[in-house]
């Protein structure tokens, strides 16, 4: 077993030597420029693509004529927001979406907030659901788009998009899904869950960074952007910019990889989330599952140990690399938002850890990282002020504290 | 983040973590911090004619704070009360080369020094008072 241990498969995967090898020989080959249409090394760069495009486009249910190729979710993200509400503002400039999205999708929402548009954010519950109930009456006469993300990134919570979409349709809305985090990992079906625009990426499904796409739907209905790059009008005009052929090749690679070991690798990945979950929980109490139980991406698990700081916990686990929704972790001194909305309380915000697990995961390691982690979340403990006054029996809630 | 050499050397060998009977005389607590904030310090002191002679802590928070504390614990032994008193977070930053964003983890010891030493004059002053009552 090498260290340090990577179990961090929801922030980036490494990318797959298998997608490397067929990447190469477009960087020193088949090199063209897929748009240029007079010379063999253009047509062989674009046949790659269109051959690339395909495969993205059926994986997902849908046609390669229904791909716009981008930089990542985050632009694919924007496009897709911007890009829909320009399109659409006559028709109205009311959009719903929820507090637990990545913010390639909350910041796009906010800065159309501050062009007169109006955005719902729905509520959730505690395990990051959304109800479908409200989702129905909060759709209005200007609606235009709703967006929702098909499993979140840091608590793994699966929104149900078959439900989700057969509301937006009967609705006569568009549907927009970031599935950054799902395409790959679990069945996705634009055809049968009516998602009429999907965002995913990627260095998430062991291919590049810096290579996503956006499926845009091109019948029943039509959806129609407003570009917000332009230039030499590629990508029928939504997109303008030369594409990345290695990028595009390496992607769709990526994809077929998932997609030929998507059930046996769910089914492995959830086993070994699971047996850190149990091992954990059999050796530590106050410990306390964010996200859904069930409902969740494979390779998810996402845990607050009580009474201990997420931040302390990764100095004291430093050859396992997982990430923690503390303040601590990041530049702005707030807990994660997404933990934050679930209302779980700014304290369990700031013990939280997240593992992802993926392709090169092995139970050894996950052994490791069990073991280690409870030896520190003991040792932690122990120095803890808050576990030693819950151990006397004080209610922490009715400290007063000095918050700073 | 990468952390400065003393504070990987506190973190992982912290010096004085403990506790002392909070209902001592000769004991000054200070709880500091809040846990929705993501840093708790608990520092305690134990004086003698003015001095503090011995000194533990607890903290929930990051490396830096319990680096913090743990420093603050060490310092303040062997120092008087007024000598304590006069312990400055920049120091704290200084000895432990802190980043600017984990300056208000040594905020938070400082604070807890002087916490600790208020809450053992007020006993001070209740013991004192009471046998003239
Ligand atoms: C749910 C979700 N959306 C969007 C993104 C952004 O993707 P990218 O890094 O390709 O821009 C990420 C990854 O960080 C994500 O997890
Ligand atoms: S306790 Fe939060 S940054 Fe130090």
């Amino acid at each position: 077993m090498k260290l340090p241990i990577y179990l961090d498969y929801n922030a980036t995967t490494p990318t797959d030597p298998r997608v490397v090898e067929t990447m190469m020989p477009y960087f020193t080959q088949t090199y063209g420029n897929a748009a240029s249409r007079n010379h063999q090394f253009g047509w062989e760069a674009e046949k790659a693509v269109e051959k690339a495009r395909d495969l993205l486009g059926e994986t997902i249910g849908g046609s390669g004529r229904e791909i716009v190729l981008t930089s990542g979710a985050t632009e694919s993200n924007n496009l897709a927001i911007l890009g829909a509400a320009d399109f659409y503002k006559d028709k109205g400039r009311h959009i719903i979406t929820s507090p637990i999205e990545h913010k390639a999708v909350i910041d796009p929402c906010q800065a159309l907030e501050q062009r007169g548009y109006e955005v719902t954010f729905l509520d959730v519950d505690a395990d990051g659901c959304i109800s479908l109930e409200q989702l129905e009456k909060s759709i209005r006469p200007d609606t235009v788009l709703v967006s929702l993300m098909a499993g979140n990134n840091e608590i793994g919570t699966l929104s149900p998009l078959e439900e989700i979409g057969k509301i937006t349709r009967k609705n006569g809305v568009l549907f927009h899904t970031d599935a950054t985090q799902a395409v790959g990992k679990i069945p996705v079906d634009v055809e049968r869950m009516n998602i009429d625009l999907l965002s995913c990426t990627a260095h998430k499904m062991y291919g590049p960074k810096g290579m996503g796409a956006l499926y845009v739907r091109r019948k029943k209905p039509r959806v129609r952007l407003s570009p917000i790059m332009f230039g030499g009008g590629h990508e029928r005009g939504m997109r303008s910019g030369t594409l990345n052929v290695p990028g595009i090749v390496g992607f769709a690679k990526a994809l077929e990889l998932c997609r030929d070991e998507m059930e046996s690798e769910a089914e492995r990945q959830t086993a070994l989330r699971e047996r850190l979950h149990k091992r954990l929980r059999a050796a530590l109490d106050h410990i306390k599952l964010n996200g859904h139980p069930t409902q969740r991406l494979p390779n998810n698990l996402n845990v607050s140990f009580g009474y201990v700081e997420g931040e302390s916990l990764i100095m004291g686990t430093s050859d396992i690399a997982v990430s923690s929704g503390s303040a601590c972790t990041s530049a702005s001194l707030e807990p994660s938002y997404v933990l934050r909305a679930l209302g779980i309380g700014d304290d369990l915000a700031h013990s939280s850890i997240r593992f992802g697990v993926g392709r090169f995961t092995t139970e050894e390691e996950i052994d490791y990282t069990a073991d280690k982690m409870i030896f520190a979340v003991k040792r932690l403990r122990e120095m803890s002020p808050l576990y030693e006054m819950a151990q006397e029996g004080i209610d922490l809630s009715t400290v007063e504290w000095t918050p700073h | 983040m990468a952390y400065s050499e003393k504070v990987i050397d506190h973190y992982n060998d912290p010096r004085n973590v403990g506790s002392f009977t909070k209902n001592d005389d000769q004991v000054g607590t200070g709880l500091v911090g809040a846990p929705e904030c993501g840093d708790v310090m608990k520092l305690q002191i134990k004086v003698e004619d003015e001095k503090i002679v011995d000194a533990k802590f607890k903290t929930f928070g990051c490396g830096s704070a319990i680096a913090s504390s743990s420093l603050a614990t060490e310092w303040v032994k062997g120092k008087t009360l007024d000598e304590a008193l006069a312990i400055q977070n920049t120091e704290i930053v200084k000895e432990l080369s802190l980043p600017p964003v984990k300056i208000h983890c040594s905020v938070l010891a400082e604070d807890a020094i002087k916490a600790a030493i208020k809450d053992y004059r007020k006993r001070q002053d209740i013991a004192i008072e009471s046998p003239a009552a």
